[in-house]
């Protein structure tokens, strides 16, 4: 009855899976998760077939680029030959597919190294920022988007919509340059914009990719403070940049939570105020929110190429725009194709959060 | 934990074997024995000769490993130091000689030279490199060629420290071409040892793991971030490095690498842009060189019909804005080629032609052209060059819709440059920048006016050019037809006008803390002359 009326019953977000999470259910749900990933595999493939078309059909030829600075007729065709572009765009295709299928993404011509050692140096140093950089953005803004819901109309919703708009309409590159000239060059506060770490200390021993994370596991906290110093200015750059989405999307969800029928009947149950605002609307907003990060999370990834070439940060957006500019294949597929795996990966966690956020939505039901 | 680490590290030289184990570079790295430079450049690989190494890798290749010969370094008018093409230096060889026909190069190596895992350096290493060099195709044998050398059986190792060379003509750009970055040596035995069948030039190991016996070796290389030249203390190659560690950190940001050498966390800024160069030059030691044998150039293609007129090319060459361009493009960095003298005297080069900007002139030889009405026309420049090309496109629609032609600005992704550009040479108005490495005039016409060469994006064909490029590009400079040759060039290339000069480029550097800049053709660093600036 009391489900009817939207009241939910009163469970934390882990007692509710748990309890949907019996034998039965928890097969269900991995036969649910195969079977999506499974359904996965047709959208790979066009992803490979487009990205492998599209690189083809830009402009330039990686022969001339490649040849070299003096290079003539007869070595542009001899360096065609040895990049294998002589073959029928077909052939290489099926080159390129019988690679894929051994785990073999091809070398990159411009660093010289297989694509997949590319990929996996550089793509942990893009997680890293983009994941703190969120962690930050979530901090601020879902209790400035609540708050601002709650007290509509007050200063602090004044606050929110003027944080909002200039996190939006100040581009990255600047606020980053603006961040750097205040922090670092006027008040000194900040250490170099030299990338990840400092030049005086050495990347800790390669575990996860993340230098946070790798030098906790080394014991290292020195390494540690200078990877989180270096990290702090580009991080809160980006940070700002995606506190705007985040913090509309929470005051809205939260609005629309706070005028419906269950906060309603809840308030009129005599729950208190605070129960009713964080436990009943700020969990069904959750929702939406939820969705708007991960959309966040995956635009931001590809996007922050800025911000890395303003904080010499080499990740992975500044990679792929290198392999673009030099007309370099095998490092722009790679690159699309390790971004569509990682939004697949991204939209299954987001799915399966939805079953945790929400146990109406079932996830062995989609 | 943490105090055996400092006891440690203030004990241990960071030599290449110990680095890896190092959290940190000693403490006191920041005085006296370690330079930081940034670039906005990346470095791609450790090998020159690999397909795909871009120019900024070059300078692995400079400082890591040695040459025959080097050249020599002059002071130039302004005070900075520069390289000077007509002197040749030992590097590894102690002395050379050539033989009364030119035909044949020999080189006794110095006896001392050791590579970095102390085993001789042999006449059979030279050999290896310099079949190596003209072997693997692309960039390399193609400016190895420019030096008469293109098949291995040209090179013989005669014993364990003489090597000779043998030309099939004699030419003056064979001994130059052996100071260029390309034909340097390597440790053949190390090579072979990581070479395979289908690699036998190891390229896929020296890509990561230079083996030479330069100056400098490299501690440490993370690809996009930096590089980390340790100095090699037995060097016989030439005055050993004052400095111990050269950082190369690689900055893509203007404004950042602006902002680390103003606050002197970094001691050299490399290539900086002209504007920066021409703001810091107030507080900072700022070194701009006219980059030597480059142009920055208006490209006239004589395929396309009214640049084909004569009097077209010479209304053009009147409207340029000559001095906006030079203040706009350059901030007045490099050296001004326009108002030069009618009369060709001297073979200087890059060298003022007799125009300067004078509209009237301009229409009178439009008005002459078969154009008179004007024309539409694309002007097309690289976004890759746009830092220049830019601003001086803008400058040069403005002033050729002053006597009627429409220029509309076609901006080319910089991928496509080369191949539009340069090999298909379809571009019918544009902005080029050829510069030659070895440094005479006769090896520029080579490049740009000779047909169907990569940098001749004009197309054009003269006949005098053509042979008298072929009789006076390998003959010696001191050959008495060689001044009357070159000045002839200059004034066919003065009255022809395919390409209209507008100034010479300059590389700017900025210093903070640190001393001993050299300019050299490459274009990149030279880490071996640096110094540390007592603050």
């Amino acid at each position: 009855m009391s489900d009817r009326l939207g009241v939910r019953p009163k469970m934390s977000l882990l007692t509710r899976f748990r309890s949907d999470a019996g034998p039965g259910n928890l097969k269900r749900t991995l036969t649910a998760i195969s079977l999506r990933i499974a359904q996965t595999l047709p959208v790979l493939i066009g992803v490979v077939l487009i990205s492998f078309v599209l690189t083809r059909a830009l402009p330039g030829d990686p022969a001339a680029y490649f040849a070299g600075v003096l290079a003539d007729e007869a070595s542009i065709a001899e360096t065609r030959e040895r990049l294998g572009l002589d073959r029928s765009v077909f052939e290489q295709f099926l080159l390129y597919a019988g690679d894929l299928l051994r785990g073999d993404l091809g070398i990159s011509l411009n660093t010289g190294q297989p694509v997949l050692t590319d990929l996996a140096e550089r793509l942990p140093a893009s997680l890293e920022l983009t994941l703190t950089a969120l962690i930050i953005s979530c901090l601020i803004a879902v209790p400035l988007g609540v708050w601002a819901a709650v007290r509509q109309g007050s200063w602090v919703d004044h606050l929110c919509r003027v944080l909002v708009t200039a996190g939006v309409s100040l581009p990255t590159f600047f606020t980053g340059i603006l961040l750097i000239y205040i922090f670092y060059y006027v008040l000194g506060w900040a250490p170099s914009p030299l990338g990840r770490l400092d030049f005086i200390y050495l990347s800790p021993p390669h575990v996860t990719g993340f230098y946070l994370i790798d030098s906790l596991i080394a014991g290292d906290t020195e390494t540690f403070f200078a990877a989180a110093r270096q990290l702090a200015l580009p991080a809160i750059t980006l940070a700002l940049f995606t506190l705007a989405p985040i913090a509309r999307m929470t005051r809205a969800a939260m609005l629309s939570a706070l005028s419906s029928d269950y906060i309603r009947t809840a308030r009129a149950a005599g729950l208190t105020p605070r129960t009713v605002r964080y436990r009943y609307a700020l969990g069904n907003a959750l929702l939406p929110v939820v969705t708007t990060l991960g959309m966040v999370f995956s635009f931001v990834l590809g996007a922050n190429v800025l911000v890395e070439k303003v904080f010499a940060w080499p990740g992975i957006g500044s990679y792929a725009v290198e392999a673009l500019v030099a007309s370099d294949y095998a490092a722009v597929q790679g690159f699309v194709l390790a971004m569509a795996v990682l939004f697949v990966l991204l939209n299954l966690v987001i799915d399966l959060s939805y079953a945790l956020i929400d146990p109406r939505i079932g996830f062995g039901a989609k | 934990m943490s105090l055996d680490r400092r006891t440690f590290l203030t004990t241990a030289t960071a030599s290449a074997a110990v680095l890896p184990l190092l959290k940190f570079l000693p403490a006191n790295a920041q005085d006296g024995d370690t330079l930081v430079v940034v670039t906005g450049q990346t470095i791609n690989s450790l090998d020159l000769h690999r397909t795909g190494t871009n120019r900024a890798s070059y300078q692995v290749a400079v400082n890591c490993y040695d040459r025959l010969v080097r050249f020599g370094t002059k002071v130039l008018p302004s005070g900075d130091v520069s390289f000077d093409y007509s002197v040749l230096e030992p590097e590894l060889a102690e002395s050379w000689e050539v033989s009364d026909d030119g035909l044949t190069l020999t080189f006794k190596l110095n006896p001392n030279a050791r590579f970095w895992d102390g085993s001789k350096v042999t006449a059979e290493d030279v050999k290896w490199s310099f079949d190596r060099a003209v072997s693997v195709g692309g960039f390399p044998s193609v400016q190895m060629r420019a030096g008469g050398m293109s098949r291995p059986d040209q090179f013989t190792a005669v014993d364990e420290e003489t090597f000779t060379v043998t030309l099939d003509q004699p030419s003056k750009l064979a001994l130059p071409d052996m100071a260029v970055p390309v034909p340097f040596v390597i440790n053949s035995a190390v090579a072979l040892a990581n070479a395979t069948e289908a690699d036998p030039w190891a390229m896929e190991y020296l890509h990561q793991n230079p083996a030479g016996s330069g100056a400098f070796r490299v501690a440490r290389w993370d690809q996009g971030q930096q590089l980390v030249y340790e100095r090699n203390d037995e060097w016989t190659g030439g005055p050993l490095p004052a400095v111990q560690r050269v950082i190369l950190r690689e900055v893509p940001s203007q404004a950042t690498r602006r902002a680390l050498i103003e606050r002197g966390d970094v001691q050299m800024s490399f290539d900086i842009p002209n504007r920066d160069a021409s703001e810091l030059a107030e507080s900072l030691t700022v070194h701009s060189t006219p980059i030597a044998n480059c142009i920055h150039c208006v490209a006239l293609n004589t395929s396309f019909e009214p640049f084909r007129d004569p009097d077209v090319r010479k209304a053009v060459a009147y409207a340029v804005p000559y001095e906006a361009i030079f203040q706009a493009a350059a901030y007045g960095r490099g050296a001004p080629l326009w108002g030069g003298p009618e009369e060709i005297s001297d073979i200087a080069w890059p060298r003022p032609f007799p125009y300067a900007t004078d509209l009237d002139m301009a229409r009178e030889h439009m008005a002459r052209s078969g154009f008179a009405d004007g024309f539409e026309v694309p002007l097309s420049i690289s976004l890759g060059l746009a830092d220049w090309m830019e601003p001086t496109a803008l400058l040069l629609q403005e002033a050729l819709g002053e006597i009627g032609i429409q220029a509309t600005i076609d901006r080319i992704p910089g991928a496509n440059w080369r191949t539009s550009a340069l090999v298909e040479k379809s571009l019918p108005l544009h902005l080029e920048n050829f510069g030659g490495w070895l440094d005479t005039p006769d090896y520029y016409f080579f490049w740009a006016y000779v047909e169907g060469n990569l940098f001749n994006s004009s197309n054009y064909r003269n006949e005098e050019i053509e042979s008298l490029v072929e009789a006076t590009l390998h003959m010696p400079m001191d050959h008495p037809d060689y001044t009357g040759n070159v000045q002839r060039m200059f004034a066919i290339a003065v009255e022809d006008l395919p390409r209209i000069p507008l100034y010479q480029p300059a590389l700017n550097v900025a210093m903070n803390g640190a001393d001993g800049y050299q300019f050299w053709f490459h274009r990149q660093l030279d880490a071996r002359s640096l110094t540390r600036q007592s603050a």
